[in-house]
């Protein structure tokens, strides 16, 4: 059993209340930061942790935070990121619902690090009994003096507040967050200016995604250096997955950075294989915006290396070979899925949450919609898959946010991997209709 | 002062010009198209993706090129600067391809369109469109909506560009107009169809790239290559009544702001040239009007084909 830093106590029986929570060793990372730290001295032990934004991005969570502008006399803003939309993953959802204390801890000694005396959790539409539990934890907190004026006698002040949003996936953009927040419509903003100089109302603010605020409250605790050691190279500390698809035992798992990915699919510890005895087909190792791996390439690298957990690892190969460890909805495929009808459901949702503000993802998400369904549903042409890879190079790079390359390069990489099925769903149309494809066929990288 | 080069041609501007600006400030081929920036009007830009270009070198301090092709219209110009505009092959592949998005669901209803002839996406599709569609599917469509009973809103043609949007701002916080739904069903529409009800709510015509907002007192009246643009002034207390008025003979079919080569109104008495509604839609007698004289249309505009050319040298053309 790996070290688990933020799941530790989630199945204690009443963690989600303030008494229990400190039984468990709650608060200490409040305690020592507001007692015996000053803000640089926190903001330097998330710098030497090197914990890297858990997002999706995988920014490091330090660096984000001494890009922070300070001008006199302008207040700052943390805003926690807790718009989880990306289909697979459901790793923030668990940990708020189960330890609503761990975010709210990690909020304080973030605000305090940043100077912020006003953070909002910013939370989706559709989580709303998180939100429930979210604001019950924080007016305990406030009760239990951790939140409002002077806070454990310290002279700092924060108050936290939870905004729910309307649901819209495009709000998980940290500008468009921004302008949600602001109660404007959800569109991103045009960078730059970038949130850490210009962001809520005007004023220098950071974004950060629930897991990364949360991991903040354990590197406090032990000291940077500590965690740096858990976890290999760049990728340091434990992360959540949220597995799920066709695994025996899917659900969130807490693991240290630097297993195995054949470890975690088939580890009696993690998802204990695949579900029914089945063959493994592909995987999407980081929530539905990575491109998808096929088999022969989710347990070993191209290289013949093992695939770890790890940001480097998924990433090995580039996007010919490789994929992104991402936001860590790691999404499995035994042989009985259609890849076809999977990167349509994908390219569906994209067209749906597409904001409609910037040419190339409004009209190109649209369009490769029409087209997957036309294939899926066996009308297409041979034409249509090369068109596909042409469209995806137009969207790719040329948008506002990062929601246009999120699009386009699962569908780019099933392509790629899958080509054969694709050529099969056009050659066999009244077959695929019936029946699936079955495994993939290894096929040279070079497409 | 910084120091940019943009298609191997050197300008000086100062510090926080965006590339699009400096690119104007030179003119001529290096300055990329624009459907949604408008400089008079702030929050317009980064939409459209058609003025991307290459950054190939980052700064003096940092010649690093940019990974991605940026919006020419909202990215600031550094010292030492570098851009590819017409030079890049990158630069025509992305615009190309932007263009192709443009049309997948634009109507192409040109023949009855009253924009035809002083449309952006005309003049864009014509330098870098494709030859033909490889579109198969069905075009979005909208019904066309009343915005008060002066303007039509044809939201096929629509391109988003959100210049109305940033009209409507100026004019009023009230938000009523805006866009509605997201991605491909993004509209433009008022709230429940309520009009703004504003002097100066007739320029968002002005600022439409396409033919999605028109004048409901043109419509189909005439095509504008057949009318003779005439600067003219009037005296007027809400506006500059600096106009330009278009005639047939005698007649004034319709009345809009003083646009420049970019099509953007232009400054008149050191103002955004915008003029009223009053000017726009009721004066539509000459003797309302001072006429000066004929106003100068780019001479490729198929605007001035139609007039200013002797019948005589256009038989040359053909032999």
């Amino acid at each position: 059993m790996g070290r688990r830093l933020l799941l530790e106590h989630d199945n204690v029986p009443g963690i989600e209340t303030i008494e229990v929570y400190r039984k468990h060793g709650g608060y200490r990372s409040v305690e020592k930061a507001l007692k015996t730290m000053s803000p640089e001295n926190v903001l330097e032990e998330v710098q030497k942790s090197g914990l890297r934004g858990r997002g999706g991005a995988g920014f490091p969570t330090g660096m984000k935070w001494s890009f922070l502008a300070k001008p006199e006399g302008v207040p700052r803003y943390l805003l926690c990121n807790a718009d989880e939309s990306e289909p697979g993953t459901f790793k923030d959802r668990y940990l708020m619902e189960k330890i609503p204390h761990l975010l709210i801890e990690g909020m304080i000694t973030s605000s305090y690090a940043l100077g912020a005396n006003l953070s909002f959790i910013y939370i989706r539409g559709e989580y709303m009994w998180v939100l429930d539990i979210l604001e019950k934890a924080i007016a305990e907190a406030y009760a239990n003096g951790f939140l409002g004026k002077n806070i454990l006698g310290s002279g700092f002040d924060l108050d936290l507040r939870v905004a729910p949003g309307g649901g819209a996936y495009i709000c998980g953009e940290e500008t468009a967050l921004i302008e949600s927040l602001e109660g404007k419509r959800g569109n991103p903003r045009i960078k730059p200016p970038f949130p850490a100089v210009k962001g809520l109302w005007g004023c220098p603010t950071v974004v950060n995604n629930v897991e990364s605020i949360a991991a903040v409250v354990p590197i406090v605790n032990d000291g940077g250096e500590e965690y740096a050691k858990i976890g290999l190279g760049k990728s340091t500390g434990t992360k959540l997955i949220s597995a799920c698809g066709n695994l025996a035992r899917p659900g969130v798992y807490e693991i240290e950075m630097g297993i195995t990915v054949e470890e975690f699919i088939y580890g009696d510890e993690w998802c204990r294989g695949i579900a029914n005895g089945k063959k493994l087909k592909a995987c999407v190792p980081g929530g539905s915006s990575v491109p998808i791996l096929p088999h022969y390439l989710v347990t070993k690298t191209a290289a013949g290396e093992d695939r770890l957990m790890t940001y480097e690892s998924l990433s090995d190969g580039g996007f010919a070979t490789g994929s992104m460890l991402g936001s860590g909805g790691f999404i499995v495929f035994d042989e009985d899925q259609c890849i076809v009808r999977n990167t349509w459901n994908f390219a569906r949702f994209y067209a749906h949450e597409s904001c409609g503000q910037c040419s190339p993802c409004r009209e190109g998400t649209g369009w490769m919609e029409k087209v997957l369904h036309r294939l899926e549903h066996g009308q297409g042409n041979m034409r249509d898959i090369d068109l596909l890879a042409e469209i995806n190079k137009k969207i790719e790079g040329n948008t506002i946010c990062p929601l246009g390359d999120a699009a386009a390069w699962p569908v780019a990489a099933a392509i790629r991997h899958f080509r054969d099925e694709f050529e099969w769903h056009v050659n066999e149309r009244t077959e695929s209709q019936t029946r699936n494809y079955g495994l993939a066929k290894e096929i040279s990288f070079a497409r | 002062m910084v120091k940019v080069t943009i298609d191997d041609k050197t300008i000086e501007v100062e510090l926080g010009t965006t590339i699009l600006s400096a690119a104007r400030q030179i003119g001529g081929e290096v300055v990329p198209p624009a459907m949604c920036f408008y400089s008079k009007l702030p929050g317009t830009g980064g939409k459209c993706r058609t003025c991307l270009v290459e950054v190939s070198q980052g700064s003096e301090k940092d010649p690093r090129p940019m990974p991605k092709l940026v919006a020419s219209c909202s990215t600031p110009v550094m010292d030492g600067m570098v851009v590819k505009n017409k030079t890049s092959e990158r630069v025509h592949e992305g615009r190309g391809g932007v263009v192709e998005f443009l049309l997948i669901n634009h109507p192409l209803d040109c023949p009855i369109c009253d924009q035809a002839g002083e449309c952006h996406l005309q003049d864009l599709g014509y330098e870098h469109g494709g030859q033909g569609t490889r579109y198969e599917e069905e075009r979005r469509t909208f019904d066309p909506i009343d915005i008060g009973n002066k303007i039509k809103l044809h939201m096929n043609r629509c391109i988003l560009c959100y210049r109305c949007v940033a009209v409507a701002n100026q004019l009023t916080d009230k938000r009523v107009h805006g866009v509605l739904n997201r991605g491909e069903h993004a509209e433009i529409s008022t709230y429940i169809e309520n009009a703004i009800e504003n002097d100066f709510s007739g320029n968002m015509i002005d600022v439409c790239p396409v033919g999605a907002l028109t004048d409901k007192t043109f419509r189909f009246k005439s095509r504008v290559w057949f009318l003779k643009p005439m600067e003219a002034s009037c005296e007027c207390t809400k506006c500059s009544g600096k106009a330009v008025v278009w005639m047939f003979g005698n007649e004034i079919f319709r009345v809009t702001a003083r646009k420049d080569q970019y099509g953007e109104v232009e400054d008149q008495d050191g103002k955004a040239g915008w003029i009223c509604n009053d000017c726009r839609f009721d004066k539509k007698d000459v003797s309302k009007w001072n006429i000066a004289g004929p106003r100068m249309i780019n001479r490729h505009s198929v605007i001035s084909q139609g007039h200013y050319q002797s019948p005589r040298q256009s038989i040359k053309k053909i032999n």
